[in-house]
């Protein structure tokens, strides 16, 4: 499944659209230029999954407005006009769930439902993560799945030369947003109580990047939230059972009251 | 040639068997390691040994920047700096460098500068760098924001030194109501600006552009050289013939009788200089944005960074210090001199362990049997085989 280019007010991404049915838009997290995975494939049954790359990454400069995840977050508030749709569904992961959880804190209206699987974006001073930034490409892939051999074939697969300055040149990006505060936006503990969407909190059982406090955090912040635990995964459950995900997080939206699914 | 004494400053007393447990002595090496004790000796024969260097003929003396590491004990340089400003008494005084994009106030950096060239009646050299990648995990600031937030402090303190204040500044990351920052500098219109690197080509270029001194951090003399004539191809560019006092290679000196006793006498200190103080994590040094994708591909690809213990003739070897007798050192740092090009050197005379009596033999040593040698001494052309 190949990207298409997309125009957001003069700022060129990528983003690929696939499927019938209540717009899904799905932010990933510093793996967003990988390409169409099983979990969006399942998806693209009930919905139409839309997955933009971020803005910069791809082999992109960039762009000269990025220099923090407010800029981000405004930049994907365009997006979603752009896209022109309404109820619809986002759902974020690690980087990718902090942005969402900032979009829908900021300006809900185009918006159905919440889901953060895996998020970043909160600090937690008794329990702080590896940093990403001391840590090689190689460890993080391993640290981030509970089964060494996904790890091992993601590795294989993501982390080859030819995509090496690729990567290198996302990593500016992700710097840009998440150097300093590392990872964290401290805003967001004082206005995460806005988001009154409906919210699913998709966690792996066995994520070493957040572990299950995080995801705690997460629901008691916000107060119209549930925790779903995707046994068996670590940090990235979609990728690593992508059936037990896509059923999960699939189930929590057709679950939702007609008023939220009111665009499928 | 001008010769400085530079010093690290490096914790001296480091455990080296814990700095390579930790494979560093950066960052995550513990500082539950440093003995204040020890530590406090160290900074008084230091600065012994700097004020020595005045009194021997040294051409200047100069500190430098490093923060939470052994492999240096000056993470604010001016208080060193400031504690030597009474007591040099004929050369230059140094600070290379100050990481401009570390700080959130590159005014202070413009006050301390103009202190410093005040109490020194115009004998100083300001230095600016960005700070090694290190810094940045140290000093929680962006390195995707290096490079502009270096060029636009660089902007404020010229513009600090030269503009009548009060003014209004209002940059990208900087921001001031009021600029007027009290001393102005003794120099006029400032001080002489050093700018080491380890050899990004933008710095050379800029450096080159601005007029400004660059200084080649410790580097293999072959690619000190080749660095050096991007810098005068630069200045080329830039409509002027680079002088060879813009040039300055950054090294270490040590002298005893004879090439044997010399080798002998330095290798313990050398080689835990080289592969213990030294040693770090290229994810350290290498954050985002910190270098080009091209520069960081070319660390990664560069194993020896990470491990490969160096012995003291490998150093010596690739030309990255000077040890031996008087004559070999002469011959060699007139060889290196007419190879590079460069009008000064930074000659540190104390690396990693080396104690307080070898270093103020060594300083003697080089004051009596090198200096004398290369007062004036500018460089000579050489066959075309050495560009």
């Amino acid at each position: 499944m190949d990207f298409f280019d997309f125009d957001v007010r003069g700022t060129k991404i990528r983003h690929i659209r696939k499927g019938q049915g209540a717009p899904l838009v799905l932010l990933r997290g510093c793996d967003a230029s990988d390409s169409w995975r099983e979990y969006m494939e399942i998806l693209a049954r009930d919905f139409e999954v839309i997955v933009p790359e971020h803005p910069g990454f791809g082999g992109r400069a960039k762009p000269d407005w990025l220099d923090s995840m407010a800029d981000v977050t405004n930049f994907y508030l365009d997006y979603l006009d752009a896209l022109n749709v309404s109820g619809a569904h986002l759902c974020g992961f690690d980087l990718g769930g902090w942005i969402a959880a900032e979009i829908a804190m900021r300006d809900p209206r185009c918006l159905a439902s919440l889901s953060l699987c895996g998020a970043a974006g909160l600090l937690i001073e008794d329990s702080v993560p590896q940093d990403y930034f001391l840590t090689s490409e190689e460890d993080w892939l391993k640290l981030s799945f509970a089964d060494q051999a996904v790890a091992a074939a993601e590795i294989t697969r993501r982390l080859g030369p030819e995509s090496e300055d690729m990567r290198l040149a996302n990593a500016v990006v992700i710097a840009q947003i998440a150097w300093s505060p590392r990872w964290h936006d401290p805003d967001l503990r004082k206005w995460a109580h806005r988001i009154s969407l409906p919210t699913a909190v998709v966690w792996g059982a066995e994520d070493r990047v957040y572990p299950q406090v995080f995801a705690q955090a997460w629901a008691n912040l916000i107060s119209s939230s549930h925790l779903i635990e995707i046994a068996g995964a670590g940090h990235c459950p979609e990728i690593e059972k992508p059936e037990a995900f896509a059923a999960a997080l699939a189930a929590f939206l057709k679950a939702l009251p007609d008023k939220e699914r009111a665009a499928a | 040639m001008k010769m400085f004494n530079f010093h690290l400053m490096p914790y001296a007393h480091a455990d080296l068997q814990a700095i390579r447990e930790h494979g560093t002595s950066w960052m995550n090496f513990p500082n539950s390691y440093y003995d204040p004790v020890k530590g406090a000796d160290l900074y008084h024969e230091y600065l012994d040994q700097l004020e020595f260097a005045d009194e021997l003929g040294f051409d200047g003396v100069a500190v430098n920047e490093h923060h939470q590491t052994a492999y240096g004990m000056m993470p604010v340089p001016a208080v060193l700096a400031g504690a030597l400003a009474r007591r040099i008494k004929n050369g230059y005084l140094a600070v290379l460098g100050r990481a401009l994009p570390l700080v959130n106030n590159p005014l202070t950096i413009a006050e301390e500068f103009s202190i410093l060239d005040n109490l020194t009646r115009g004998k100083f050299i300001a230095g600016f760098v960005r700070g090694i990648g290190a810094e940045y995990h140290t000093m929680g600031i962006n390195p995707a924001e290096s490079n502009a937030r270096f060029l636009e402090a660089h902007e404020l303190i010229i513009k600090a030194w030269t503009q009548p204040g009060p003014f209004e500044f209002n940059g990208k990351y900087y921001k001031f109501k009021y600029v007027n920052p009290w001393p102005r500098p003794y120099s006029k219109p400032h001080p002489r600006i050093f700018t080491p690197s380890s050899g990004s080509l933008a710095t050379i270029r800029w450096s080159a552009q601005q007029h400004y001194t660059y200084c080649q951090t410790l580097a293999p003399i072959q690619a000190v050289a080749q660095t050096f004539k991007l810098f005068r191809e630069e200045a080329d560019k830039a409509g002027y013939q680079a002088s060879p006092d813009q040039l300055a290679w950054s090294n270490a000196i040590y002298v005893a009788e004879t090439d044997e006793k010399a080798l002998q006498q330095v290798r313990p200190h050398l080689e835990a200089y080289m592969n213990e103080f030294l040693t770090r994590n290229p994810l350290m040094m290498m954050p985002p944005g910190y270098s080009s994708v091209e520069s960081l591909k070319r660390v990664r690809a560069m194993k020896a960074y990470m491990g490969g213990r160096q012995t003291a003739e490998d150093i010596l070897a690739k030309g990255v210090v000077i040890v031996g007798s008087p004559n070999t050192v002469r011959e060699k740092l007139a060889a290196f001199q007419d190879m590079a090009g460069f009008g000064i050197t930074l000659t540190k005379t104390q690396f990693g362990t080396m104690p307080h009596a070898m270093v103020q033999e060594n300083q003697i040593a080089i004051a009596k049997e090198v200096l004398p040698y290369f007062k004036n001494r500018l460089p000579q052309p050489v066959k075309a085989a050495a560009e």
